[in-house]
């Protein structure tokens, strides 16, 4: 049920996230600049918020339509609901709208894989990285990739890549971009004019054809782009292929101007579809998107009769397709019926080489690949490569088939013929046409040899049964298919001897790079430990050559990634200095997960970037980064500068401060200058109030960007303000002194985004100022958000709900400005119902008017709102409750006057009664706070709430039964209070007659509701009484429902502490039973409330009945209930003391039986562990029962004794038992070299108490006699208890030590400790 | 040992880095009685009675014994025995 409910609403929140489809553009084109960029970790216990709460703030590409950057937003007020939770969660999946059952359906094995992930329990569904990333997080791979290695450039040789070539080719890069971004405006150009002149284009098709030609001419290299052009940016978008063909796009426009219309060409074609102007521009694709699709368009036909229209024309012209269409590629018999590659036979095979070279061409494109010209000479080539054995096999038999049922031929038909007499060939009618396309009547037939008869077939081969192919060595683990480009060395066997030591040394590391991915956990360490041992040895290079590309791999998953990055880790640490040349490619790899939407994953990101930095030093760090900074792709410059932000944690903002402010100055590109100030604002993100004691510096290296002349650096700029601000607070407004007055300036002068990101510095200053300056300033901006109030950008209104919030909270605004200037236009604009429907502005509309409401105080905000507690709208009501909860909350109810008490209550009465949704709790919450905030005034509508909350428990649903019951819980004092016992008297009846409830939550919330009425009604007034409640509790506590266990358990308990009497003991032993049951419940609250009621029960019963049962108990097999007793045991003897326990007790360990003995000496230790002190009176009646457990041949007397000693010598401190606790010492000494772990832990946490209580001289003594032990193993015992000691306390030791002569220079004796006076 | 990921003698370098004075089973002699002679000069420092007690006893200032403590805290026992060391290994 629960699950059901969490699923709608983690579903309608996904909708309303706008996660999916248009909606997901149309957020994240204005997601930017709402939220708090704040490192809360750093402050707050909350380790879940994200390390920051955006990942892009600006839309990179401005007005660009189709921009590439996807934003996401990781968290802040609209993700919070996904934090905390993985992202490969089902709960994840949903939240962020995506239909959990298109997951797993390119593959039935992702399919088994799923269920069993989600049947085992982890709850996490699919963990391969690349599946759940979002566009803007595949770029990773898109756009980076492994730079070649760099020099070391503080070594003194050469650099392999020395810091100006890389600069240099970053620029080229740049340049390259650059150009190819203009290419494509002018395209786009070319393409509205194109379109426009739609109608006109078909006269001028061959004149374009023409004009290719000419170009064409020019180099034959370029005709490889053609095709690729062909279909636009189909594949990546990373506009790569955008090559020649888009500069000759812009010819036919030109030549359009000049073309003489219809020469010759038109007759050519049909004319019953109008020609497209060119293949790749200007034929409109239905989705009018700027990606066109290759498969969509009109294949090319070519008649075989027409004259072949050559190169050139089939290149600029798409031919439609005619009425008489012949059969083109596609339509044709594959030759193989898997559909693998579907190249067909054209019969113009060979005729022109671009006909072939399409398909080849076409058909690898598939997979990626760029279609080299050369393909088409081999047109089977790449398709008989890929023929599977099964199509082989195929394929024969089918030749065969065909061999056999052939048709028979003229010269076979006549030799038949020639017998029969009067046979006589006739002419073919005249219109008869033969049919020459299929391989019909005049296929030529094969030769008989080419198959028939039986053949041997081979063996099959491995493949061919599906076997995965494992690696030549025994233990290895298995290498998945994905996996076996990067370790397909490991899978044929060589003589390792033979190898080079280079190919040995690769060998070796991808064995154990294969053991720490696929392998079992020891392997894993054990490789582990390996890889880091010989990092050195292994050097830098055969290390992350081979590291990162599995890094970089699209399958690779959660763990593999966690595993890897882990290697890294160890193995930088290793490798110092060394790694230096790496550090580019490293970063590459591991700054993707600075913004990851794992929280995990960015914490592990920034270790390894910060230990890289401090490994390879700031100047490499620098000069590597550098180039990346005004890199012209915004995903780079992006992950670049939360890199540098981490590197400024790592070793010190100072050290960064002169680069970062040369690079804020930079005059070269906007581009500099704006990631500059974004790692600013990322270092206060990152840091917090780390940042303090350089804000002022580190405002005036970007306060210049508050002016700059590109939009998008003056919003980076305010943005960054903002974050700093927001680090700083409470302090640090005087180093924003210089930036008020641009600041402010800037409200009157920007528009949209940029007016947004002042809006937000500004709202992140404010709450720094004393109150006089923030009177002031608060008076300015003011006017500025009061006017946006009615902006209807849906960005704009939550910053200005921040900003409201965050100034109305200063000291300086006055309450009468507020009231009347603020509130009016406020509840006008915001309070709307339209505003309630969208989950993020109802949550910032909410927190602005509590806000406001503890300015002005709570009847001035409920009174406004009241009313609309009776709204049609539910969504608008639960606004409204929730708004009226939190003030109360926060307030209270002191000011509300009784006319307003009256409407409160009759509209919440309305909320509560006409609630449809699933959701409860806001009304629950609400009804419940306004109710206890009023107290002893709801008197007079308790009758009537009572009636509502009798008539709802009666309700057929679930749901609304449940929320009755929680509320009598949350209302019961109140009832108390106003002395309505006669009410909770009857409810309470009613709700004992409902205690047949048959759905779990519902019973769990009813006997809460019990509870409440118990609580506060009193034992003795009770109805039902309680004699006949509690015999009614007894079956449900078989009830194995946490929720209502837990209940039900503090309810008995809750008897049995103040009403035991009103039961007879033969009930409370029946309870007893139950109980045990209970003692190993998961939760941890239940296992504590059924341990306290043990304890009352046998306050209420005496103990001797209940320790009957219990001790008759530890004979039964199962070892859970064996352990609850000796817990319930140790409560008995506990709260009845221990004298009324313990000799049962000890007799009982008298019986031969290794459990019962065991459960003994266990109940005695958890005795001795609860009753502490009070050991001391015991001590000497259980050492002779210790003495043997002490010396019993079984291993777990003797762990279980010293657990015992443990928690006795802890209790017995001080309190002069050192005599018996001695000898206990000297029983528990011999055990020191035992070797099973929970053993040697029990006997050295048993020394430890001894050194508590005996202090750490009477137990030095004994670790004296072996440090020097000849033998290692006992010296490495005896310095591992000398340690402790040690730490414990070496003052206490100093006296201790041993006196020890000199020796030739050696001054050996402490002669501070020989003075005497 | 197996128990050894349980208590604090988890890792060896871990310890050692916060408490200096921990040992280890190859510890030798004069490592050891280094340590000691440090610890104790650091209760005497550490404690204003013991403090008192042996400028009493040496007829002199308690800051100056104070200084003399400190000042021998710096190879207390003397030299590490190199040559022999290396003989060892």
């Amino acid at each position: 049920m629960d699950e059901e409910i969490r699923a709608l609403q983690s579903a309608r929140q996904g909708l309303e996230k706008g996660m999916n489809g248009d909606a997901l553009e149309a957020e994240e084109e204005r997601a930017p600049l709402n939220k708090i960029a704040f490192d809360q970790d750093l402050y707050t216990r909350d380790r879940f918020q994200g390390f920051s709460t955006e990942l892009v703030e600006e839309d990179e590409d401005g007005g660009n339509g189709n921009s590439a950057g996807a934003k996401r937003e990781s968290s802040g007020d609209v993700g919070s609901a996904r934090e905390g939770m993985h992202p490969s969660t089902k709960e994840a999946y949903r939240q962020r709208g995506r239909d959990l059952e298109t997951l797993g359906e390119d593959g039935s094995d992702r399919e088994l894989l799923r269920s069993l992930r989600e049947s085992e329990g982890s709850g996490r569904l699919d963990t391969v990285i690349a599946h759940r990333e979002s566009d803007y997080h595949k770029r990773a791979r898109a756009v980076r990739q492994l730079s070649p290695s760099r020099g070391d450039m503080l070594s003194d040789q050469t650099p392999m890549r020395s810091y100006g070539k890389v600069l240099e080719q970053q620029q080229l890069a740049n340049e390259r971009e650059e150009l190819l971004r203009r290419i494509e405006k002018q395209k786009k150009d070319a393409e509205d004019k194109a379109q426009a002149e739609s109608l006109a284009a078909e006269a001028k098709a061959l004149e374009m054809a023409a004009a290719v030609d000419k170009e064409e001419g020019a180099g034959a290299v370029k005709k490889r782009k053609r095709w690729d052009a062909n279909g636009g940016q189909e594949k990546d978008g990373s506009g790569t292929s955008a090559g020649d063909w888009d500069l000759s796009d812009a010819t036919p426009a030109m030549i359009i101007s000049d073309a003489t219309p219809g020469v010759g060409g038109r007759n050519r074609w049909d004319v019953e579809t109008p020609m497209r102007g060119s293949a790749a521009d200007a034929t409109p694709t239905p989705g009018g998107s700027g990606r066109r699709n290759r498969w969509g368009e009109t294949p090319k036909t070519v008649d075989a009769s027409d004259a072949t229209p050559g190169p050139s024309g089939m290149s600029g012209v798409t031919p439609t397709p005619s009425g008489r269409t012949k059969k083109n590629r596609w339509d044709q018999t594959p030759l193989t019926q898997s559909g693998q590659v579907a190249v067909g036979t054209t019969p113009l095979i060979g005729a022109t080489p671009l006909v072939g070279a399409t398909p080849v061409g076409s058909a690898l494109a598939q997979f990626g690949q760029t279609p080299a010209p050369g393909a088409a000479g081999g047109l089977y080539g790449p398709a008989s490569s890929s023929v599977t054995p099964e199509q082989e096999q195929r394929l024969k038999w089918e030749r065969e088939l065909e061999e056999r049922n052939r048709f028979q031929t003229d010269e076979e038909i006549e030799a038949i013929f020639k017998l029969v007499p009067g046979f006589k060939v006739l002419e073919p009618p005249t219109n008869y046409q033969p049919d020459r396309t299929g391989r019909g009547v005049f296929a030529t037939p094969t030769p008989m040899t080419a198959g028939g008869g039986f053949q041997i077939q081979s063996t099959p081969a491995r493949e061919e049964y599906g076997i995965p192919a494992t690696p030549s060595e025994g233990n290895l683990p298995f290498i998945a298919p994905e996996d076996e480009k990067y370790f397909k060395d490991l899978l044929e066997a060589v003589d390792e001897e033979a190898l080079p030591a280079s190919e040995l040394k690769k060998r070796r590391i991808m064995r154990l790079l294969l053991k720490i991915k696929k392998g079992t956990p020891p392997q894993r360490k054990t490789a582990l430990r390996q890889i880091t041992d010989k990092a050195r040895e292994f050097g830098a290079e055969a290390l992350f050559d081979q590291i990162l590309p599995l890094l970089m791999s699209p399958t690779l998953e959660d763990q593999e990634r966690h595993l890897l990055v882990k290697v890294i880790d160890r193995v930088l640490y290793k490798l110092d200095d060394l790694i230096r040349p790496y550090v580019h490619k490293i970063l590459v790899v591991i700054e993707p997960l600075l913004i990851d939407e794992d929280y995990y994953a960015r914490v592990e990101g920034r270790e390894i970037i910060s230990n890289l930095a401090k490994a390879a030093g700031l100047a490499t760090m620098i000069a590597t980064m550098r180039p990346d900074i005004d890199n012209l792709d915004e995903y780079v410059r992006n992950t670049t500068a939360r890199a540098f932000a981490v590197v400024a944690s790592a070793l010190g903002i100072p050290s960064l401060l002169p680069f970062l402010k040369a690079v804020c100055l930079s005059k070269k590109s906007w581009q500099a200058r704006h990631t500059g100030i974004k790692i600013i604002q990322q270092v206060a993100i990152l840091m917090g109030c780390a940042v303090l004691p350089h804000l002022r510096q580190m405002v005036e290296i970007i306060e210049h960007g508050l002016v700059d002349e590109n939009q998008k650096v003056r919003t980076i700029t305010a943005l960054a303000l903002a974050a700093l601000a927001e680090a700083a607070f409470p302090y640090g407004i005087e180093s924003f002194d210089s930036v008020l007055r641009p600041l402010w300036k800037g409200i009157r002068q920007h528009r949209g985004k940029g007016l947004a990101a002042f809006l937000k510095a500004i709202g992140f200053i404010i709450p720094l100022m004393d109150a006089n300056y923030a009177n002031y300033y608060t008076k300015e901006v003011m006017v500025i958000l009061i006017r946006e109030f009615t902006s209807p950008d849906e960005e704009m209104k939550k910053i200005v709900l921040k900003v409201v919030k965050q100034c109305v909270a200063t000291e300086g605004v006055p309450v009468p400005y507020v009231k009347e200037d603020v509130l009016p236009p406020f509840f006008q604009n915001f309070w709307t119902q339209r505003l309630a429907m969208d989950r993020r502005n109802y949550r910032q509309v909410v927190e602005t008017t509590v806000e406001l409401a503890n300015k002005v105080g709570a009847a001035e905000i409920v009174g406004r709102i009241v009313d609309d507690l009776k709204d049609t709208k539910e969504d608008y009501r639960r606004m409204v409750m929730e708004t009226i909860e939190k003030v109360v909350t926060n307030l209270g109810a002191a000011d509300v006057d009784p006319r307003l008490e009256e409407r409160l209550l009759d509209g919440l009465l309305y909320a509560f009664q006409e609630q449809v949704n699933e959701e409860t709790s806001v009304m629950l919450n609400g009804f419940g706070t306004v109710i206890n905030a009023l107290g002893t005034r709801c008197k007079p509508y308790l009758q009537q709430i009572a009636f509502t909350i009798k008539f709802r428990l009666n309700n057929k649903n679930a749901k609304v039964r449940m929320q009755a019951a929680d509320l009598i819980g949350r209302i019961a004092v109140v009832m108390k209070q106003c002395g309505e016992d006669q009410i909770m008297g009857h409810l309470g009846q009613v709700l004992f007659e409902y205690l047949g409830e048959e759905y779990p939550e519902v019973l769990g919330s009813i006997l809460g509701a019990l509870k409440a009425i118990v609580n506060v009604i009193g034992m003795n007034k009770m109805t039902p009484p309680i004699k006949e409640l509690l015999p009614r509790l007894t079956p449900i506590l078989k009830n194995r429902h946490e929720k209502v266990q837990e209940n039900c358990i503090d309810l008995v308990g809750r008897i049995a502490d103040r009403g035991a009497e009103h039961v007879p003991s033969k009930e409370w032993m029946r309870i007893c039973f139950e109980l045990l049951e209970m003692l190993k419940a998961h939760k941890k609250a239940i296992r504590r409330a059924a341990v306290n009621t043990f304890g009352y029960i046998a306050k209420a019963v005496g103990p001797s009945e209940v320790l009957h049962t219990l001790l008759r108990n530890l004979r039964v097999q199962e070892r859970q209930n064996r352990v609850c007793t000796t817990v319930a045991i140790a409560i008995v003897a506990e709260t009845c003391n221990p004298f009324t326990v313990l000799p049962a007790l000890m007799n009982e360990y008298r019986v031969p039986e290794l459990n019962v003995q065991n459960g003994v000496l266990k109940a005695l230790s958890f005795m001795f562990e609860y009753i502490g002190e009070m050991a001391k009176d015991y001590i000497y009646a259980v050492v002779p029962l210790l003495e043997d457990a002490l010396m019993d041949r079984d291993l777990v007397h003797r762990q279980t004794a010293a657990t015992t000693v443990k928690h006795l010598a802890l209790g017995c401190a001080g309190l002069g038992c050192e005599d018996a606790l001695v000898h206990l010492l000297n029983l528990v000494w011999p055990n020191i070299f035992e070797v099973s772990p929970h053993v040697i832990n029990a006997v050295f946490e048993a020394i430890g108490g001894l050194v508590v209580a005996l202090g750490p001289t009477k137990v030095f003594h004994y670790v004296l006699q072996g440090l020097y032990h000849p033998a290692r193993k006992v010296r490495e015992v005896y310095w591992k208890i000398y340690n402790t000691l040690y730490i414990f306390g070496t003052d206490a030791l100093t006296p201790a030590y041993p006196r020890i002569e000199d020796e030739g220079i050696h001054t050996f004796r402490r002669t501070t400790l020989e003075i005497f006076i | 040992m197996a128990a050894d990921r349980f208590n604090i003698n988890r890792s060896w370098e871990h310890l050692q880095n916060k408490y200096v004075g921990t040992g280890h089973p190859d510890l030798t002699k004069h490592e050891w009685l280094t340590n000691q002679h440090r610890d104790t000069y650091a209760t005497h420092l550490g404690h204003h009675d013991q403090l008192a007690y042996i400028a009493v006893a040496q007829n002199d200032a308690v800051g100056r014994v104070r200084y003399q403590l400190l000042e021998k805290m710096l190879q207390p026992c003397g030299p590490p025995p190199a040559a022999k060391d290396d003989e060892d290994d």
